[in-house]
């Protein structure tokens, strides 16, 4: 098992006839990923990469059954391509676009609230790597060769520290099920919490690594969660211990986050909740070693 | 992306916010000349920087003459205004802003923020604005009142309305403070901004609601779609090399260490600084390559390192999803002829083999590195002036 895709899970590729696209979805085939389409509006009926390309993304679904999507769509018409993702139903969406307007994205997280959460599409990023999960299909732009299968969930939300985690393990024999990067980006499609719940009730995950960063509440909240509702063991890792600090203009963000948005306090936080939070970025895969040892 | 106060007056009143008449100034004879212009009897002196808590800081002086408008322009023009906003080296003031002092009975406090917890608007308001409002949400927080706002619906009146009567106003006062919050959230949401701040909004005498100061911030991100705040940019106020690095598609920051770092990712950025710290050295900057690291982009990083004098050692730490290790080699190989400082490099992903042949083979003193740990220790190292070994072959 893995969480959030498979070899067997359709996908289609938003944006596909780009040329960042195109070379990033080849590499997806490559692994063995479901690729069965792409959307550009205007380049319907033509075919790319030897798959249909369509000009709506309900035409895509409806030809191909598609399930999931990875979009690759400038910064302006990145929020337009989500909600037509989650309006033609795709279950899945993983957005690699860096440089999304903030209030666009509040505005997709507002959108995908009419619809029940039963059917409710998972948006992954912006601003992220995108899905691995290792041996089975990959909905991103990791160098897939870094990740062996095993029993590792990984959630980051930068994505070449998530690399990072994935080659130390690999060099370490460790495997994962699934990788995710959620992204940096101020407002991201889903949570860390999103994504361990996920792996929580995913059988062949057996321990959870979680890198996070400086700013923001979602590794605190996540790190609580864990304490409450996780059975399998929590690694933990926060970068920014020596980051600049943010130059401020007026008082109004210093209203709303008193306390726990630096790397020192999130990192307290997590070993508070019980997490095992790795001493640095080099030794990520070092703590997960000793995770597995503890989970038997 | 930060503007001025009197950027933010101009704009907000274009929303329906009431500012006070005034004008800018960059000379202590256009200073005056404003004040003539506006009339009346007494004038507020401001110094124009992108930093908030001036008043402290002898940034704002009230003035009853034109005689001491000139005075105040010209002790500020061209001084250093150090704040509990700026850092301690200060900002240099280069223009100013001479506004109707209007005398006022109540000061209060109004924000806007783009709140990442609930990923909404939150609006803040209080009854006791003025410049202790950190310390009066620390120990009186219910004196803090608050709104979030609906992204489909947009702020309410009735929303406003909450907000103007928890504030103590009475009827008149309170239809003049809707028109000021509404104002300011509209300008927040069709200019893409991400902070909005009045503080002081005062209530006068005869009953008017005015924004004495305004502070607005932006989304760099959406600024592809605003002309008019981009135009707004002022560049004095930008550390030059951080102006520099965004025109390449990089993010840079200065610091105070000696260690140069290339790095690809924010979070493999900082990740990266920590270890160099942890392996006791002091990074001497941020900077974040991007995706897509062209041979062009990383000469510009290697350029603005180096316009760093304090850098000893330079570490590029790259591993390549969207770049691909070949490309980036072939950049750092061009941008580390005639270095003048020992320069560490680790690549790691896509391409790995071919990008680590292209550096061993090169026949310049590049030290390579397979680990992060290794990197890290292997330029704390070289910036101290020990040896440690130079290119290694292909593994």
């Amino acid at each position: 098992m893995s969480i959030l895709i498979d070899s067997s899970t359709p996908v289609i590729v938003q944006g596909i006839t780009g040329s960042k696209a195109s070379f990033h979805a080849q590499e997806m085939i490559a692994y063995g990923t479901k690729v069965v389409g792409g959307v550009t509006p205007g380049k319907g009926g033509q075919r790319h990469l030897d798959r249909p390309v369509f000009n709506t993304v309900k035409d895509a679904v409806r030809a191909t059954g598609a399930q999931a999507s990875l979009a690759f769509v400038p910064p302006p018409y990145a929020a337009d391509a989500l909600m037509e993702a989650a309006d033609a139903g795709l279950r899945l969406v993983c957005i690699i676009t860096d440089g999304i307007p903030s209030q666009d994205m509040m505005r997709v997280k507002r959108y995908l609230r009419r619809y029940p959460k039963a059917r409710r599409t998972t948006i992954v990023g912006p601003n992220c790597a995108g899905i691995i999960s290792a041996g089975k299909a990959m909905l991103g732009i990791m160098p897939s060769n870094i990740y062996i299968q095993g029993t590792v969930g990984v959630v980051s939300r930068s994505g070449t520290l998530g690399y990072e985690a994935g080659a130390q393990m690999k060099a370490l024999g460790i495997g994962v099920t699934t990788s995710v990067g959620i992204g940096g980006d101020p407002i991201n499609g889903s949570s860390f919490l999103d994504h361990l719940m996920l792996f929580e009730e995913d059988p062949e995950t057996k321990v959870v690594i979680m890198i996070g960063e400086i700013g923001g509440p979602q590794e605190a909240e996540a790190a609580k969660w864990v304490r409450e509702n996780m059975t399998k063991p929590v690694v933990g890792y926060v970068a920014g211990l020596t980051a600049p600090k943010g130059r401020r203009m007026g008082h109004a963000g210093a209203i709303i986050s008193a306390e726990g948005d630096s790397a020192a306090e999130k990192a307290e936080i997590m070993r508070s909740y019980g997490l095992m939070v790795a001493p640095s970025a080099a030794e990520l895969g070092s703590t997960v070693a000793l995770a597995l040892a503890k989970a038997g | 992306m930060d503007i001025h106060e009197y950027q933010a007056k101009e704009l907000l009143s274009g929303f329906g916010v009431m500012v006070p008449p005034g004008g800018v100034a960059y000379s202590p004879e256009q200073a005056v000349y404003v004040a003539t212009e506006i009339g009346g009897w007494h004038w507020a002196v401001k110094a124009q920087i992108h930093a908030g808590g001036r008043g402290k800081a002898g940034g704002v002086k009230l003035c009853r003459t034109y005689q001491e408008v000139a005075t105040a322009a010209k002790g500020m023009l061209g001084a250093k205004l150090v704040t509990n906003q700026t850092s301690p080296a200060g900002k240099i003031v280069h223009r100013l802003y001479v506004e109707k002092a209007e005398p006022y009975v109540r000061a209060l406090y109004l924000g806007f923020v783009l709140d990442r917890k609930i990923e909404r608007v939150r609006v803040i308001a209080s009854a006791e604005g003025g410049m202790e409002i950190e310390e009066i949400a620390r120990d009186r927080p219910q004196s803090i009142l608050q709104e979030q706002v609906d992204p489909a619906a947009g702020l309410q009146a009735f929303q406003a309305r909450e907000l103007a009567f928890g504030m103590g106003l009475n009827i008149k006062q309170v239809s003049q403070a809707v028109t000021a919050i509404m104002g300011c959230y509209r300008a927040f949401r069709d200019l893409d901004a991400t902070m909005v701040e009045i503080n002081p909004l005062v209530i006068t005498k005869d009953d008017r609601v005015l924004a004495l100061d305004a502070k607005m911030s932006f989304d760099d991100n959406a600024m592809f779609r605003r002309a008019r705040v981009t135009e707004m940019r002022d560049s004095a106020e930008e550390d030059p090399r951080e102006t520099q690095a965004a025109e390449f598609g990089l993010n840079y920051v200065g610091l105070e260490g000696d260690i140069g770092c290339i790095i690809n990712g924010a979070g493999l950025a900082m990740a990266t600084m920590d270890m160099i710290k942890h392996a006791g050295g002091e990074p001497a900057n941020f900077l974040d390559v991007g995706g897509g690291a062209s041979p062009e982009r990383v000469a510009a990083a290697f350029n603005l390192v180096l316009s760093d004098r304090n850098v000893k050692a330079i570490l590029v730490n790259i591993f390549a999803g969207i770049n691909r290790c070949d490309w980036v080699a072939q950049g750092v190989v061009q941008a580390a002829k005639n270095l003048r400082v020992p320069l560490v490099v680790r690549l790691a992903g896509t391409n790995v083999n071919e990008g680590r042949r292209i550096v061993a083979e090169c026949g310049l003193p590049i030290i390579s590195a397979d680990t992060l740990a290794e990197a890290a220790q292997k330029v704390v190292a070289v910036s101290r002036g020990e040896a440690v070994s130079t290119a290694r072959g292909v593994r």
